[in-house]
């Protein structure tokens, strides 16, 4: 049986995280307009990296899926942030 | 009857492994617009002023409009996912075809938000972007590289999404082997998540 343990998200479950996700574009909006200073754009990555989590665990269901699958993409972003780190050092120091 | 037991099993392990195959793929994507923003990120750090001057002409509201499109889009194409593994496959249909339909009006805001910047010039390797600021030429070919790239994603998702819609309708893709369908409900997503960070990096802040 293909997919034969897959877990089936909710219709509701999916709406309810559409209006979580169109509240915090709001929120991202709001703070962009209000001129925060040297904390806007802070605010902003850290509102889409909130978004994006969200994406992930639920609309492409790695809350549900195996602990292999949820590491490796841990893993992957935990890399890019590390490269992005690296690439600022080097920029600035250099 | 052993023949069946192990031909569903393995089955099973492809559906496993077709779907880390295609987080693999999303890997690579996620590097390639990483790149591209570790670019912006230290272009901007350089270019302060001129990104903020540039930053302006872009129309916030055809962004927020688009963001919204997006998100709508991701949510019809989870549910369409739903509606497969539910067995309620006019309902699968017609929500891929709604996702079809929002991928349409994205690509048609983007018509109409391009074509104003070539009304203005604004193209790379234009005269007037020529005579703009070192920064400004900057920003723009980093704005039409980067959405460019996005929007080509749109497209091919939207081809791979027309693909499962006919293929749900000649029951390849059905309650029971539906991997195509999850892996492009992932592609659709992966289009999503890095317009989340485009809308604000580019329309937004300026």
């Amino acid at each position: 049986m293909n997919n034969h343990d897959s877990h089936i998200t909710s219709y509701a479950l999916n709406f309810k995280v559409l209006l979580v996700l169109l509240i915090l574009t709001t929120i991202t909006i709001l703070v962009i307009k209000l001129h925060l200073g040297a904390f806007t754009v802070a605010m902003a990555l850290t509102l889409a990296s909130v978004k994006t989590a969200i994406v992930l665990t639920y609309f492409m269901h790695l809350k549900f899926e195996n602990l292999i699958l949820r590491l490796m993409v841990g893993g992957v972003f935990l890399l890019f942030a590390i490269i992005i780190v690296i690439t600022f050092i080097d920029y600035y120091f250099r | 009857m052993s023949t069946t037991n192990h031909t569903a099993h393995s089955e099973y392990i492809d559906s496993d492994t077709g779907k880390m195959g295609m987080w693999l793929f999303l890997f690579t994507e996620l590097f390639l617009f990483g790149g591209l923003f570790i670019v912006y990120a230290v272009m901007r750090s350089k270019y302060g002023e001129d990104f903020h001057h540039a930053a302006t002409e872009l129309n916030a509201f055809i962004g927020a409009t688009n963001t919204v499109v997006l998100l709508v889009s991701s949510m019809t194409v989870a549910m369409s996912l739903t509606a497969i593994q539910k067995n309620q496959t006019g309902l699968a249909m017609g929500l891929i075809f709604i996702t079809l339909l929002l991928a349409g009006v994205f690509m048609m805001n983007k018509y109409f938000e391009y074509g104003h910047k070539f009304e203005l010039h604004l193209y790379p390797g234009s005269e007037v972007m020529h005579n703009l600021p070192h920064g400004e030429i900057m920003f723009f070919g980093l704005y039409f590289l980067m959405t460019g790239l996005h929007l080509f994603h749109v497209l091919v998702g939207g081809i791979l999404l027309t693909i499962i819609l006919l293929k749900i309708k000649s029951g390849k893709i059905n309650q029971e082997h539906f991997l195509l369908h999850e892996n492009g409900a992932l592609y659709w997503h992966l289009v999503d998540l890095i317009w989340i960070f485009l809308f604000p990096l580019l329309y937004l802040i300026t």
